[in-house]
């Protein structure tokens, strides 16, 4: 029985990056539509209050809320924050306060950055107004911050139709967050293998099954494999299917070929494409072993042994 | 009502980064030790839920990796939240309470080391007229706590206070990431992180997992010495706007505790779930804790907040306090979200010994 080693877990960065993409209801679109236009909308409330931000239904009684109110886009900083270093994404990339902020004629408050040059040029109770963004497409950042004002007061909230020529639909919020991916002990043990063309599995102690590849845990037993197992090469189609969507990113002709492959020695099936064979002449208990790709580092598909194919009896527990 | 009851906790040494694991390697150790506390094996388990978020591992369904740790194949009776593990026990304390289970496994965990947290959470919020400006999870708790000190009946120094009761606390927990703690006038001879927060003030980025064993009646019984018994539960949350609400005020956390009947007498001890320090006295003040309730002798969030498991480990602090004699009737309290957003409050009572 050969222990496990623990070699320096791998890391990899990884990015996610996305485009949210979502509708609006009628309030929200107004509401960003107005900010087009440099114009400040809240809802009311059945209570009478004045929402701004204005939501589609009552935070109180969940009613449906539709009726529009313009207010003034000055008002009254309710509580603040010193934000000394901005991050990616933030309104200003020079220091600035979060603030929340109650706009005169709405009675709750809207969150944005204010524009200050200090902590202390900073209260709970200071006035100020919008500072809008130089080109406005219907967004909350059409509102660049807010910034010190020292005029007069708005008045109360007016009633207003909520009709804009062309009005915003949906917005389109791009997300990206990085991360460090770390695979842990059992798959670094495993791509660090693969790297000199070795496919190690890993048996369970208790029911003595080889997971290929392993990842750190026996489905069934709920405990960790503790034995490496040298598997393959060679393997064995035990099922697949014919791929006739191109991905994206991927330079491979359709139709392919992918499969499930239970490698000589393993207790489970890999997948992996299937090559050096026409697609049609693919099938089940087909012998195949890895083409290692340019740089060496892992299989990049699988191709046919020319060994008979193997009897449906060695692999029937592997579907 | 069925009797239901904690009957073992469990959890992780809490790290800042724990790069040599993966998930599923972090969190079968703490499974291993609330079934050998039990002596039952995963494949005896009526109903297994999980809490963990794809946000913090960077990758959909991550949920399913972690599966293996339970043994859950052949498939048996599983659930996930996309929350704080103790919402997932809320789900598998309805799930006992129906009849339809006699024991679950409750687990959770989150690895906060492969992003940045402080952006990973930002996109939590709401995606018209907040996220859309990234503000960050300390600054949420900045505003919260300046309008708490706005309202003048706290100051910086009474917040670290809490900061330095806390990490003193967790001198005792061989779990804290965090313990020990400079005096409150060194405290605030420090820079701001986020005005009026301090590092002191927030709690620390880390790894970690919980698991807990629930069971009914006599089944508890038998698999515990001393059972926890969950005497209620509620979990309610805050209007969705930040600027709808007064964040000096957590009525959720009120409503929560009045319908699990926390204040039909009085509590010996209260595990908090309140990231940054004036989030303690927000909660003590909707919960009505008195100075006579000992308040987080774990340290709390404060001394270790692995996101998704640090809400259920206040649950599982609880239950161990009662387990080993050190409480009678105990507070547990979960949140969840920016600014206490959402809140879980749970009473535990030990039977008379």
């Amino acid at each position: 029985m050969t222990p496990a080693p623990s070699p320096q877990a791998l890391q990899a960065p990884l990015v996610v990056e996305f485009p949210f993409t979502r509708s609006l209801g009628p309030v929200q679109s107004a509401f960003l539509t107005g900010l087009r236009t440099r114009t400040v909308l809240g809802v009311r409330t059945t209570d009478g209050r004045v929402l701004v931000p204005p939501v589609e239904y009552d935070p109180v009684t969940a009613g449906e809320l539709s009726e529009l109110v313009e207010v003034a886009p000055t008002g009254t900083v309710t509580t603040w924050a010193w934000n000394p270093s901005p991050r990616r994404g933030q309104p200003l990339s020079t220091p600035f306060a979060w603030v929340l902020v109650r706009l005169d004629g709405a009675h709750t408050a809207l969150l944005h950055a204010l524009d200050a040059p200090g902590p202390e040029a900073v209260r709970t109770g200071m006035r100020v107004r919008i500072r809008w963004a130089g080109e406005r497409g219907g967004a909350i950042t059409d509102i660049a911050c807010f910034e010190p004002y020292e005029g007069p007061e708005g008045g109360e909230a007016v009633p207003h139709s909520g009709e804009f020529a062309d009005p915003v639909t949906g917005i389109v919020a791009p997300a990206r967050l990085d991360y460090t991916y770390a695979p842990g002990r059992a798959q670094s043990r495993y791509l660090r293998a693969l790297a000199d063309r070795t496919t190690y599995g890993e048996r369970c102690p208790s029911c003595r099954k080889v997971y290929v590849p392993p990842r750190g845990a026996c489905p069934t037993c709920g405990i960790a494999p503790d034995e490496q197992v040298e598997v393959g090469p060679r393997g064995t189609v035990t099922t697949f299917c014919i791929v006739n969507i191109k991905a994206r990113n991927l330079d491979i002709d359709v139709p392919y070929v992918y499969a499930h492959i239970a490698l000589d020695g393993a207790d489970l099936a890999l997948h992996a494409r299937i090559g050096g064979i026409p697609y049609d002449e693919v099938r089940m208990g087909l012998r195949v072993e890895p083409v290692w790709s340019e740089d060496g580092r892992y299989p990049d598909h699988y191709r046919p042994t020319g060994e008979p194919d193997a009897d449906y009896d060695t692999y029937k527990e592997l579907l | 009502m069925r009797e239901v009851a904690i009957v073992a906790f469990g959890q992780s040494d809490h790290r800042r980064d724990t790069a040599e694991t993966s998930e599923v390697e972090m969190v079968m150790p703490v499974l291993h030790q609330v079934l050998d506390a039990t002596g039952l094996r995963a494949g005896e388990i009526d109903f297994t839920c999980s809490g963990s978020c794809d946000y913090l591992a960077g990758r959909a369904f991550s949920f399913t990796m972690t599966l293996d740790g339970v043994g859950a194949w052949p498939p048996i009776a599983e659930s996930h939240v996309e929350m704080d593990g103790a919402w997932a026990l809320y789900e598998a304390w309805t799930r006992l309470l129906t009849g339809e289970a006699e024991t679950a496994l409750v687990y959770s965990y989150g690895k906060s080391s492969p992003g940045d947290l402080r952006e990973v959470l930002t996109r939590q919020l709401d995606p018209y007229y907040v996220a859309p400006l990234w503000p960050d999870s300390v600054a949420l708790a900045a505003l919260q706590a300046q309008a708490l000190l706005d309202e003048g009946d706290t100051d910086q120094r009474a917040l670290a206070g809490v900061a330095v009761r806390s990490r003193t606390a967790a001198e005792d927990n061989p779990h804290a990431q965090l313990a020990g703690s400079p005096p409150p006038e060194a405290l605030l001879d420090e820079p701001y992180l986020v005005r009026p927060l301090r590092r002191h003030d927030c709690p620390p980025v880390g790894d970690g997992a919980a698991a807990v064993v629930l069971a009914a009646g006599d089944t508890a019984r038998r698999l515990c010495r001393r059972p926890a018994w969950i005497r209620g539960m509620d979990h309610r949350t805050e209007a969705h706007g930040l600027g709808v609400r007064d964040l000096t005020r957590s009525p959720s956390t009120r409503l929560a505790a009045e319908r699990a009947g926390a204040f039909e007498a009085p509590v010996d001890l209260a595990e908090l779930h309140a990231p940054f320090t004036s989030q303690e006295l927000i909660l003590r003040r909707a919960l009505r804790l008195g100075e006579d309730v000992r308040v987080n002798p774990s340290g709390g969030a404060l001394a270790a907040n692995p996101m998704m498991a640090a809400g259920l480990i206040r649950l599982g602090e609880a239950a161990a306090a009662i387990h080993r004699g050190a409480a009678d009737r105990a507070l547990a309290h979960a949140t969840s979200g920016p600014c206490l957003q959402q809140n879980l409050v749970a009473v535990l009572e030990g039977d008379a010994s």
